[in-house]
This record gives structure tokens, sequence and C-alpha cells, in this order.
């Protein structure tokens, strides 16, 4: 029943334009090129008869001769608990050498948005072990997170430790544009780490072609969809978002779109929108949580990709010099876990040690300024060089109570609880016991430590 | 209006959410008018934007996967029009009026496309109180009876789109009716009998305009932000944007409007943003306490919610949807606020619709009749004298999100020629937690001038006077600090550090506002007043101080009394005794001079 067209009349771009009537819009085409090469495509426009196709694989050598043969149904993707350990391309076809999803049922992939009045207010934590985050910018379930990062950063190694820690049910890989030693790095931890046999992984390496770029943060979200309303909690893992702003762009170029900013689309925000928004705590099902990872060309937060993932996500991380940033990161969800599901202390020192880490930055300008160095001071870069070593440090893994207790042994090991600003109840029960036996002392002691020192 | 009714077409062309169609049957077309394309028995919704000879281009307010060349399309005859009946109130609607609460009975998790369901129930029958009598003459709008929606009296009225004066036949007694039964009977100047019913639509991007006349805003509207109320404040009636980079508290601000603002009626319209933002009003405003009615704050509220991953053609029509419901409201004489977050999404969405009829594009790709159909939304609110006498106000506060937070891109730019207060974020104010994080340097009002005589009156006779002479403190206050960056506290005199220690106080005590505590989330004018002359006078005293540090230390100690103070009830006894201690410092300070 399905026509085969051996004529394209206009090649521009990945775009093919070919004259076949009937044809419906988002229609998915099969094209054998005349050497025997083949690659799906999409309907992207339609004049009357002519129809525009996006060639997954890329127009690159395609013959006018080709032959085209529309498939009737959209893009799907297979879906099966089978799919729990492989690896997939952009084209939703494997590519580790096993054996392709033949049986499994299809789905639709970037389906409907889901009614904003079957949504429930997030509420679950999900440790990450890494104190940057669970202490200071915790995750929340459901919630959409970008990583804001620069090339160079070790954002794709961060991004695999999440997924090897968080205990999620289901975690799903989107490489868009990966290196291929990106992707083998993944791969590598996820088997060392033993949390293969609950990964599912789209890859795209920046060898592939441009358009199946697109198609990766569909796939995934489409399967981790599916996923989540079987009541799993999915963590969605994207790298690089940028990579895909730039796939839209080179598109809607071809496709004479006139650009808005920096050459990209218009609907740059509605594209990054449709996908983030993906992420979701389904009422009495499962949930998607979404971390990704948003390069910034020139390390510049107002770039269209960061500027309109900003509005769009619930927060970001910076990951900066190879540290995640404590002032620029934001979690907009956290209040919604701190101190309701994990311990009474945590805000208070999460804001205690951010206060005191802006102070002891502040007591270092001034010493680099050449002031000279009060005995304050001294205390402060001491606590500095702890906070960076036992909390920034990327290497540092360890559960949130942990983190925790030894943010208030570090505090304890630099000040007196009256230079602390945390509530008296709270003090009473968490202030290190071994550090002062009474305020009194503890000052006392302070005094002597820097008399000594000075 | 309707002679159209028959025309038909069928889909020649698809891109994106455009779809053109050739008119094969009947000749008429109107600009914006509804049509429905008729996807294999799914008919989606789609206005006509472009018309050019037989060929029609219609935005399709749904995902257009699936359409095929050759697909019938049925045209209406009737533009995009909102359901306006008793039930509006306690809503939640997408861009289209399609009420989500229903929907998500029949539909799941997901919005399936083609799905549309009338906006209120029609056949909930409502008690019906008639007021106008036989033989009174009527003009669009004017009252004929009313029911009882919530805590309000919902008015019926005669039809806005009537012409000229009618004349009321008869009026059903008081009784228990559905929506669509006829309640009144007028006759028109032509001899025309005109059944009314509880039940009208109004086409979207048309104005109700069944008023006498538009009346110049003099009166504040409280929204219980001080920042807002004493430096910049809104008029009833007035229009302002709030814009700002992401993360500036736009969202918190706006929620924080939406809950406290002393208004009738609050309309959220969350137009392309996250449905997360949503859904804590969705559980939150059930729950939450309306101070002015006693109901719950959900019962006086209509939310539209279009998110950013829904359809974006919908979203264009969502602003419209939240702004005629404003209107209509406005017609029964209550105080409308319309909360429109974000107007930057609904100029993309009409960038992106500009971009696929191959308009020339302006800045930014924008196209160029971005200006004016900006003016044209924000023009819609106002206040209005109606046909009895009464009146009624639409108030519209707008977000904008700026590209790169920078407010020089053309969607704040067109929005700043058009409104009354600009309440600028800065991300400098909110890196340092200074919330709420309207910039008191960059933001203007100008309906602090216009509302002079009413401000001077009600609130205090130098009332305009001490804000602006507060606010040219707190511009001398930022000198003196850029100035101390340079070259250090040594370097200003006692006299300098003094302004800017007091345009601290002002900043820290009163213009910011916490809004996650219970009493300082939201100041009541009244305590505003109170709390504002008291620190004014703090502002305007005289001090003379030996050192330094004898001024920070006496300013730290005032500045933490007005701090704590923002935390106690106005009627707690230790408010009274702040107040005191505040009064005493004053003395003492005044008395070193």
């Amino acid at each position: 029943m399905f026509k085969t067209y051996a004529r394209i009349t206009n090649i521009i771009g990945d775009i093919a334009e070919l004259d076949a009537p009937g044809v419906a819009y988002g229609e998915l085409a099969h094209i054998v090129n005349t050497n025997g090469e083949s690659s799906l495509a999409q309907v992207i426009r339609i004049d009357r008869d002519k129809i525009s196709l996006q060639v997954f694989a890329g127009a690159k050598g395609l013959s006018t001769h080709s032959k085209v043969r529309f498939l009737g149904h959209p893009m799907e993707v297979p879906f099966a608990d089978a799919m729990l350990g492989r690896i997939f391309n952009g084209s939703g076809l494997p590519i580790d050498g096993k054996p392709p999803m033949d049986d499994a049922p299809e789905v639709e992939i970037a389906g409907p948005s889901v009614n904003p009045v079957m949504r429930v207010i997030p509420q679950n934590f999900i440790e990450t072990r890494i104190p940057m985050i669970d202490v200071f910018n915790p995750l929340v379930e459901s919630q959409k997170l970008p990583i804001f990062s620069s090339a160079g950063e070790p954002y794709n190694e961060l991004l695999a430790r999440v997924g090897l820690q968080a205990h999620a049910d289901v975690i799903i890989l989107g490489g868009i544009g990966l290196k291929f030693d990106e992707y083998i790095l993944f791969r590598k931890s996820f088997e060392e780490g033993g949390v293969m046999d609950r990964t599912v992984m789209f890859v795209h390496t920046a060898a592939d072609p441009v358009v199946e770029r697109l198609l990766v943060p569909d796939l995934a979200l489409a399967v981790a969809e599916r996923f989540g309303i079987e009541g799993k909690r999915v963590l969605v893992l994207l790298t690089d978002m940028t990579a895909f702003a730039d796939a839209l762009k080179e598109i809607s170029v071809a496709m004479e779109q006139v650009p808005s900013n920096l050459g990209y689309p218009g609907s740059l925000y509605s594209d990054l929108a449709s996908r983030y928004e993906k992420a979701v705590d389904f009422e009495g099902a499962g949930s998607i949580t979404i971390l990704a990872v948003t390069t910034m060309p020139g390390n510049d937060v107002t770039h269209p990709v960061p500027d309109n993932t900003g509005y769009i996500t619930e927060g970001q991380y910076y990951l900066n010099n190879g540290v995640i940033h404590p002032f620029g990161s934001l979690s907009r969800l956290k209040q919604l876990v701190i101190g309701k599901v994990t311990r009474e202390d945590h805000g208070a020192v999460m804001n205690a040690m951010i206060r005191l880490y802006a102070k002891a930055l502040e007591s270092k300008k001034k010493i680099s300024m050449g002031f000279e160095k009060t005995e304050t001071d001294e205390r402060y870069l001491k606590y500095a060089d702890l906070f960076e070593a036992r909390f920034m440090d990327l290497r540092v893994d360890t559960p949130l109570n942990d983190a925790l207790d030894r943010g208030w042994q570090t505090m304890a090991e630099c000040f007196s609880r009256r230079e602390v600003g945390i509530k008296k109840d709270l003090l009473e029960t968490y202030w290190p016991k071994s550090a002062d036996s009474s305020d009194e002392a503890a000052d006392d002691d302070e005094e002597g430590k820097a008399n000594a020192a000075g | 209006m309707t002679q159209a009714g028959n025309t038909i077409g069928k889909v020649v062309g698809i891109n994106g959410n455009l779809v053109s169609v050739e008119v094969t049957q009947g000749a008429d077309v109107l600009q914006n008018e509804v049509a429905y394309v008729d996807l294999e028995g799914i008919k989606l919704k789609s206005e006509v934007i472009k018309v050019q000879d037989r060929i029609c281009h219609l935005q399709v307010f749904e995902d257009t996967r699936g359409i095929r060349v050759g697909m019938p399309v049925e045209f209406t005859g009737e533009m995009l029009v909102v359901e306006l009946a008793p039930g509006v109130l306690n809503n939640i609607y997408d861009g289209l009026q399609n009420p989500l609460k229903e929907l998500d009975n029949k539909n799941g998790f997901f919005l399936k496309r083609g799905q549309y369901l009338p906006a209120i129930s029609l056949k909930k029958k409502w008690r019906f109180h008639p007021t106008a009598k036989p033989g009174e003459v009527v003009r669009a709008g004017s009252w004929l009876g009313w029911v009882p929606e919530q805590h309000f009296k919902h008015r019926i009225m005669a039809p806005f789109g009537m012409l000229g004066t009618a004349t009321v036949e008869s009026v059903v007694p008081e009784g228990d009716y559905e929506v669509r039964d006829t309640v009144a009977v007028l006759t028109d100047d032509q001899g025309h009998k005109i059944n009314v019913t509880m039940y009208q639509t109004w086409p979207v991007k048309k104005a109700i305009k069944a008023y006498k006349q538009r009346l110049y805003p003099e009166e504040q509207l409280v929204t219980a932000c001080r920042i807002i109320d004493t430096m910049f404040p809104v008029g009833r009636g007035g229009v302002a944007c709030i814009p700002g980079p992401f993360g500036a508290g736009k969202t918190v601000l706006q929620h924080l409007l939406s809950k406290f603002a002393q208004v009738d009626i609050v309309i959220v319209v969350a137009c392309g943003e996250r449905a997360g933002e949503v859904v804590e009003l969705i559980y939150e405003f059930p729950e939450m306490d309306d101070p002015k009615t006693g109901g719950k704050l959900m019962e006086r509220t209509i939310i539209i919610c279009n998110t950013s991953s829904m359809p974006v053609a919908a979203r264009d029509a969502s602003i419209y949807t939240g702004v005629t419901l404003g209107e209509y409201y406005r017609q029964m004489g209550y105080d409308v606020l319309v909360l429109a977050d974000s107007t930057s999404r609904w100029a993309q969405a009409m960038r992106e619709m500009s971009g696929r009829l191959e308009e020339i594009p302006g800045e930014e790709a924008f196209p160029a009749y971005l200006e004016s159909r900006v003016a044209n939304i924000y023009e819609r609110a106002g206040l209005v004298e109606l046909q009895n006498g009464d009146n009624g106000a639409v108030t519209l506060i707008g977000t904008v999100s700026p590209a790169g937070g920078n407010f020089e891109e053309p969607v704040t730019q067109a929005t700043l020629k058009v409104v009354g207060a600009f309440l600028g974020l800065s991300r400098s104010r909110s890196d340092q937690r200074r919330f709420p994080a309207i910039d008191p340097l960059d933001s203007w009002s100008l309906y602090l001038d216009q509302l002079k005589d009413s401000l001077d009156r009600d609130l205090d006779p130098h009332w305009v006077e001490m804000v602006t002479h507060a606010s040219s403190t707190l511009r001398r206050s930022s000198e003196v600090s850029k100035m101390m960056t340079v070259v250090g506290e040594e370097g200003i005199s006692i006299g300098d550090l003094v302004t800017y220690l007091k345009g601290e106080m002002l900043d820290m005590a009163y213009l910011q506002q916490n809004a996650f505590d219970d009493v300082d989330a939201a100041t009541p004018m009244k305590r505003q007043v109170r709390d504002f002359k008291l620190l004014y006078e703090a502002m305007s005293a005289d001090f003379d101080f030996e050192t330094k540090l004898q001024a920070r230390q006496f300013f730290a100690e005032l500045q933490d009394a007005f701090y704590q103070k923002n935390y106690v009830a106005e009627d707690s006894e230790d408010y009274r005794k702040y107040e005191e201690q505040i009064r005493k410092m004053l003395q003492e300070g005044a008395s070193r001079v």
C-alpha cells in the first residue's frame, strides 16, 4: 500500500524534497540511496504535493534517484523492559551489537504534554552523595535541572556519577553530539558501577548525522515517559543540550527560517521547553527527573541557549573550574525537601555555611587588596580551605547526613557558636560536644589560638 | 456574522502549526475566524490568520502531526470566543478556555488533541434574582439581575454586542435556571426581540466596551508589597510590568500579588511558563483563606494555564482569554487584577507564527506589529464607569522575560512605552538575596504623580513628598556606596556615611520583604503608612556622630529594631515595644546634636 518514489527534486542541507501526494505531516519515510545506504526521514513541510523530508542520516551523497518509501506513521521508538541494558543510536536502532527490538511495541515520540492538573507537587529528595548538590542545592524528584558548564569541565564525569549514585529505578542517558571517548566513558562507568542493567542509552556521537541529534532527547524522554507511567522513578541524563540547540539552528537555517538571536530559531524556547517539561511526577505513578548538561559558549550565561534554558528549568548547577559553584547554583525546588524530608538542621547548616563562605571570600579579597590580615580573617581563611576541601571538591563522596555532620564539625573547628548565626535549639543538639564545653571557653580558646598564631 | 457558517475548504499545505487551506465551498471567510481541520474524525481547532485570495492560512491550536493534503476544513464563521456565564470563577483553563480539571477525568495524564469541553457547566442551575423591571430602557452591559457565584453577585447583563438601546419586555421571577434558559426578553430600537440568557460569548481579540466611559485612574491598587505600594504604586485600573532575568524572583512576586492584592477577582495567566509553578497555585489556592470574602483564595481566582510545552498558538490566545474574562467581571463592577506571566512567551508565540507566514521580520525577528499588539493588550486594562454609574477596573500586571536579562530587547521596550509602572527586577539584587528584587533605583511609577491627590488625602498629607525624598536619599546612598568601593570607608565623611546608612536602612528594613514569613509577606496599607512614617522620621533626623564606628553601631541597632518589627503583628505588644524602642533611640540620637 505504500508507494515508492524514485525522484528527489531538491536537496538543501539535510532536507530532501520530492513530489508525493497524500503524505501526512510528521510521517516517517525510508530512503534507500543508489549506493544501497538507507536512512529514515521525517516530513517537515508539505506544500500541495511537494514534500520536504528531513533526512536523519544527512543528505551527504544522497542521490536524486534514491528510493523513498513512506511508512504511514510518525517517528516511534520501541518500548519494552528488554530495553534495559541496551544502547541505541539517534534513530532508535541498536548499536551494541545485539539484535534489534523487533517485537517490542512502538510508542510515539514527542507526545502530548501532561495535563497540569494531573501533576503533583514534588516532594522526594534524590540523594546524589555529592555535598554541593545534596547539602546546598538538593535535587528533587521530577525536577529539571541543567548543569551550566563549559568546554573542558568534567561535566560528563559529574553526570555519570549522579547516574551511578542517585538510586533511580531506571536511568536513561541521552548523549547528543558526544565525543566517542565520552560515550565509552559513560558505558564503562555504568557497567563498572553495576547500573547498566537498569539503564537505556541513546547515543549520538559527534560523527553521526546532525539530524539524529535532534531525535535523541525525544527518544530518551518517550521511553522515560512509558517507564514513568508504569510507576518507575526515572532519571534522564542529557548531554549536551547546547549541541541539540545547535542542531536546531542548522536545520532551521536550511529551512530558510528567519533566525532570532545568534542564528537560533525563534522557537528555541518552545523547542527546549517541550523537552524539559517532560519532567513530571505522575499522580499515583512514577516520575521523570531530568539532569542535563548545557555548555555555555564562551562561558557566557546570557548566550541564547543557557539563557532560554534558565527560564525553563527549575534552577541550575554552575560547574566551573572543576567545582559546583555555591553561589550561582540554585535548586528552585529545594524548599520542598529541606528540613521536611531531610534532617531538621539541613536548612540552618546550608545557610550558615554559605554565609560564612561568602564572608571568607570577602576576607580573601580584602587581603589580596593589601589590607591587614586580622585574627578573624585567619579563621575565615581556614574555614574557606576546609570548605573547599571537604565540600566543594568533586571527589568527595558522602551521604547527606554525614555531610551535615561534617558541616557542623567544620564550623566548630573555625568558629564559636555565636559566630555561626544558627538558632539555639539546633546548636544544642548538633554543635559538636568535643569542640567546646561552653561558649566562653570556645571564645577564649579561639582568642588563645589566634594570639599564639600571631 | 454567521452567514459564513457553511464555508468549507481542504488542506493544501502544512508547515509546523501553520496549515494552508483552499476554500472549496462558500466564499465568506473572516480574518481570525475559527475553523476546524478534520483529521480523520479528530477536529483540530484553528484560527484564520491570513487570507490570500482562495487560500487561507490557519494557525492550528494543536499538534499538526498526521494532517494530510486534502483533509476537509470547516469554517465556523465565528471568531475565537470565550464563554461568559456564572461558573467561570474557581476554574483552571487552558489558553482556549477548556476546563483542565474536567479534561483530566476524561483523558488521563495527557492532553489529547481535539478535545474541547464547555468552559462552564451548562446543566447546573443558578438562583436568579431579577433586578430590572419591564419597561426599563437598557443598553449593552446593563444589569438585569444576578445569581450568587462563590461570594459574588454575578450580574446577568444585556448582551455586550447589542447596539443602541432596548426596552425590557419581561424578566423571569426569582428561581433556579440553567445558564442557557431565557431570563429576560428585550426589544431593541428596531423592534426585534432579544432573548437574554445567563450565557454569552465574546471574541477574545475584541475589547468589551459595554460601559459609559473610561475613567482616569486616581486610586491605588494595594498589593501589600511595600516597595510597590510605597515607592512605585500601581493605579487601580492601571498597567505595570515586571521584567527580570531568570532566577530574580518573578514567580514568587507574581504569587504574592495573586495572593495578597486587595482586589475582588484575580486572573492568573500562566502563558508559556513552567507547569510546576501552576501546580503550586492549584494545590495552594484552594487551601488558603481570602481575608476579603472569608472564603478560599481559589474562589476568587481563575487560572489560565498554557504552559511552555503546550501548543504555541494557544499560548497566543491565552492572554487574550485572560483579559477578556477580566473585562467581563469588570462589567459587573468588580475590581479585577490580571497577572500575565509572561508576555515575552506570548510575543515569542507571535514571532513563531510570523516566521512561518514569512513576514518581513523586525528586530530580533519579532514582527513589525509587536509594539501595536503589546500596546493593544495593555490598553484593555482600565477603570470604567458602567451604565448604572458604578465603576469597575481591570488592572494588568505583565511579567517580561528579557533574553539575557537585557532590558534593551524589543518586548521590554515595547512594554515600557505603554505601562504606567516599571518594576524592574535585577540580578544583582537577587544575588544579594535582597527580595523582592525590584531595583529601587531603576524602577519607576508614573502613578506616584497621577495618584498624588488620593495618596495625600488617604495616607498622609505629605505622603508623596516623603516618598520622593526617601527615594532621593536612596539614590545618594547608592552613590556613597559606590564611592566607598573606590576610596574605602576612610575616604568619606561621617555625613556621607550617615546618608549611606540611612539608605541601607530603608532598603533592608522596609523595601525588602520576606515572602516566606507569615507576617512579613503582606503589609496592609494602613500599616505601611505607620511603618514608613516612623522610618521616614529616622531618615530625616539629623545625627551628629563623633566617629564612624559610633554611627555604624547606632544604625545597626536602629535598623535591627525596624527589621524585627516587620516580623511581628501590628496589633501585638511586641510591635508597640519596637516602636517605643525606636522612638527612644531617635530621641537619644538627636539629643547628641
